[in-house]
């Protein structure tokens, strides 16, 4: 009899959610074909199972809220049916599944103080979520106790409403997925916790436009990836970045922390939410290197096959409502980063350029930015540095 | 010319366990001691005129004291005699054993024992100087000065260790003597006061402060203060001794009250300055490697290393407590260190004991500490009256008190007075070092009957639910 545990999730993530199993109990299954999949705050995750055999027992249902070592079901190990081992010698050249986390180690039971045990038992504290500051990791009464004083000062918690409203006809209930809570989460927090607000610009997009419809062909012949706006505006960005690093910052209690490495986080939208992947290091990158990283990041998105770490990190971020059709908006912070640009979409608009109105390609920029930290001059100036590169991009080539 | 990863100046608790510990680790190590007093023996103050003899003859005259007072309420009717060549003799035995066997741990350890005065003779050298004055160079590509400490000096006072003694005269006389002043009511003058008061002397202690056992949590001094008066012991407290004249026969010692007023002088067979230790760098070549010395002789460090590439120091020529225990930590994070591991020392966990009867052996903070730190916190106590062994064996004397944090529980010190409490904070140590809860300890099951479990009863009283007083 092997379990199918619940892998470590990744850093400060403490539950997941059964999202389905792909096998029933009484299935036959084989060592790493994917049984079930999870849904945490931040990714999804596939957990295969640990050996051959058969499905057992199924111990979470779909829906179901599991931690971190929980075990989420039995398989009984044996022969598989002979149909699916026929099956094995063909499947065997496959390249092995990319996420195994059933291979992950399970994180030790944390331990606890004598005293501690009995706070945990005494309040249904769970032991798991509590950082320990003794020995090694153990988890000292102090701990405990403080982790209790946390839970009484909470506010009533959002996702605990008095009782549920009645439905009506008409109405869908739908729970969310923790995907959706996350997002909601973190959007109120950035709310609640920065001083928020945004400036507005806006960019003639005729130069970018003429050097992508004059090298696109060339570009995507060299480089194997199209040629996109996205990389003008992470350059151009990381550029205005070095300039202004107020915009790079993130507070820290009573300390600003200032970054000098540039990752920015790029929003791509997926079928279940928005999610921002980082590109590392973007100042040091060609633009190439940027489409590719995007285009991988992108791709990985859509699949569902982003790790945390792909998430983590990111110094600013950069959002394009445009793709959509937004005109314009005020996109919120992705905490604890400083700044974040709204791109929207291009619109052919008339201009008046040296005492004459013609058409040009506009597009409106946003800078949503946290004025605890950056100052409305920082923000402005940042901005029209974005402005600037873009409709003169040889500024970039020049460091200007 | 001899070269060595790491020479080990001092062959006491310090460096003996640094050179066990460099040894085991497979370092190509040398301990450099010239032996004390003339002999020519390993574990320096500790083993010979320290820790060791004076424990010896602690446990002696407390035998000896039992046997001529307490036994006879046991139902055993002894008048005992005592025969002091031979108390002397067994403690010179034990000591001679215990300096043979760091003898045999350095051969077990492949730890080059080089007999002479180690003096550093510029980077990466250590001159030793035999006693048959043959000078020999070891190279060193690590020096761990280890050499201790000595007893301080008083203006006015010269030692003759004829009638005016330090320490180590203290411990070896050949005679009981009538009368014996102690000046210093610190853990050396206490306890060999008491040892030469249970074998018959009349002992006066004089201190300078107004207080017994400075850094000693304040109410355990005063109920130990309280007990060794009881016992017979004078003290003269808050007086300053300003000159000692020593006779064929005796010796007068003058004394102020601090605070001004008369002089008198104080009749003594015998007088014992015991006012504290020095660090001992004298002749060490310090300067060839330019370190220099603090004010008090002390040689700072910074997790262990001195301000000369490749010089370390541990012990007590280092700034802290002048404790066997703290050199000998020091000596193997030191030695890790050099290794390249992660050696550490958790100095706010290194216990104090005073060897006396009762017993006091305290860990962490006092109650005067905390509330100069501003710390909330909550104490319990637990007196032996109320501890079935201590009722049965007619060892009542004494407590637990155990204070904690008044939000986590946290144990911050623990204060023991009593019989055999020296065996008994062990267990505060432990469990401060995994930062345990008053009630961690509460909530462990103790063997009864022990005093053992005054320690539990007295973490029980830091919440109120002591259940057996």
């Amino acid at each position: 009899m092997a379990d199918i545990m619940t892998p470590a999730l990744g850093e400060s993530v403490t539950e997941a959610t059964v999202a389905r199993w792909t096998k029933k109990a009484g299935d036959a299954v084989r060592k790493d074909e994917i049984l079930v999949e999870l849904e945490t705050d931040k990714v999804s995750l596939e957990v295969s199972a640990p050996s051959d055999g058969t499905l057992s027992e199924i111990a979470f249902e779909e829906g179901a809220t599991v931690e971190p070592g929980a075990v989420l079901g039995r398989i009984t190990e044996g022969a598989v049916a002979p149909k699916a081992a026929v099956s094995v010698p063909a499947k065997a050249s496959e390249p092995p599944p990319i996420s195994a986390p059933a291979l992950v180690k399970v994180a030790a039971e944390p331990i606890l103080a004598p005293s501690a045990q009995r706070v945990v038992a005494e309040n249904q504290l769970d032991a798991s979520a509590i950082a320990g500051s003794g020995k090694d990791g153990r988890i000292t009464k102090g701990d405990a106790l403080a982790t209790l004083a946390a839970r009484a000062k909470a506010p009533a918690s959002p996702s605990a409403p008095a009782a549920p409203r009645e439905i009506h006809a008409r109405e869908e209930r739908v729970r969310m997925t923790r995907l959706r809570q996350t997002i909601a989460r973190r959007l109120k927090e950035a709310q609640n916790n920065a001083a928020m607000l945004t400036t507005f610009n806006e960019v003639d997009m005729s130069a970018v436009m003429a050097m992508r419809a004059q090298y696109k062909d060339a570009f995507e012949k060299t480089h194997g990836v199209k040629l996109g706006f996205m990389s003008f505006f992470v350059r151009a960005v990381t550029h205005a970045l070095k300039m202004v690093p107020d915009v790079n910052a993130e507070i820290d209690g009573q300390d600003i922390i200032f970054k000098n490495h540039y990752d920015i986080g790029v929003a791509v939208g997926t079928e279940k939410g928005l999610v921002v992947p980082v590109v590392r290091d973007a100042d040091t990158l060609s633009l190439a290197d940027i489409e590719k990283g995007i285009g991988t990041l992108a791709k990985k998105a859509r699949d569902g096959q982003l790790a945390i770490e792909d998430m983590q990190g990111g110094t600013f971020s950069i959002t394009n409502g445009g793709i959509y059709g937004s005109l314009m908006s005020t996109p919120i912070l992705n905490a604890p980063q400083s700044g974040i640009l709204g791109m929207h979409k291009i619109q052919d608009r008339p201009m008046v350029v040296g005492g004459q109105v013609v058409i040009r390609p506009m597009m409106y920029l946003a800078l949503s930015y946290d004025h605890r930290v950056v100052d409305g001059q920082g923000a402005v100036t940042f901005l029209v540095h974005v402005k600037e590169a873009i409709e003169e991009p040889q500024r970039l080539l020049l460091d200007l | 010319m001899a070269q060595y990863d790491v020479v080990i100046i001092g062959g006491g608790p310090g460096g003996y366990n640094a050179a066990i510990r460099a040894g085991q680790l497979g370092l190509k190590v040398a301990c450099v001691d010239k032996g004390v007093d003339g002999g020519s023996t390993l574990g320096g103050t500790c083993l010979n005129v320290g820790c060791m003899p004076s424990k010896a003859l602690l446990h002696a005259s407390e035998m000896y004291d039992s046997a001529a007072n307490h036994f006879a309420e046991l139902g055993i009717d002894v008048a005992p005699k005592l025969n002091l060549t031979q108390m002397m003799a067994q403690k010179a035995i034990s000591v001679g054993q215990l300096t043979k066997g760091i003898e045999f741990l350095f051969k077990k350890n492949k730890v080059d024992w080089v007999k002479g005065a180690g003096r550093i003779a510029g980077a990466g050298k250590v001159e030793v100087m035999g006693s048959d004055g043959v000078a020999t160079t070891l190279e060193a590509k690590n020096i761990v000065i280890a050499t201790g400490s000595l007893p301080a000096g008083l203006p006015g006072v010269t030692l003759d260790q004829q009638r005016i003694l330090d320490s180590t005269g203290a411990l070896s006389l050949s005679e009981v003597p009538k009368s014996l002043i102690v000046i210093g009511a610190g853990i050396i003058g206490l306890e060999l006061g008491s040892v030469w008061r249970r074998l018959g002397a009349q002992v006066t202690v004089v201190e300078f402060l107004d207080r017994i056992c400075p850094g000693m949590d304040t109410e355990v001094a005063k109920t130990f203060q309280r007990t060794l008066a009881k016992q017979g012991m004078v003290f003269k407290l808050s007086s300053k001794v300003s000159g000692a004249k020593a006779s064929k026969t005796g010796v007068s010692v003058t004394v102020e009250p601090v605070a001004g007023g008369a002089a008198e002088t104080l009749k003594a067979d015998y007088v014992l300055l015991a006012i504290g230790r020095k660090p001992y760098t004298e002749g060490l070549g310090l300067e060839t490697v330019g370190i220099a010395p603090d004010k008090r002789g002390f040689i700072e460090t910074d997790h262990w290393k001195t301000s000369a590439p490749g010089v370390w120091a541990i012990g007590d020529v280092t700034l802290g407590p002048m404790l066997a225990h703290k050199a000998e930590e020091e000596a193997v994070a030191c030695i890790e260190a050099i290794a390249g591991k992660a050696g550490h020392v958790n100095y706010a966990i290194i216990p104090n004991v005073v060897y006396t009867s009762p017993e006091v052996a305290w860990v962490g903070k006092t109650e005067e500490q905390l509330k100069a730190e501003g710390r909330a916190y909550k104490s319990g106590k637990f007196p032996f009256t109320a501890n079935s062994r201590a009722k049965i064996n007619h060892e009542t004397e004494g407590f637990v008190k155990v204070l904690a944090d008044s939000v986590t529980d946290e144990i911050l010190g623990a204060h023991l007075i009593g019989p055999h409490v020296s065996e008994m904070v062990g267990e505060y140590c432990v469990a401060m070092e995994f930062r345990a809860a008053s009630e961690d300890v509460a909530r462990i099951c103790h063997p009864h009957p022990t005093r053992s479990e005054a320690l539990r009863q007295a973490a029980m009283g830091v919440e109120g639910w002591t259940m057996q007083a």
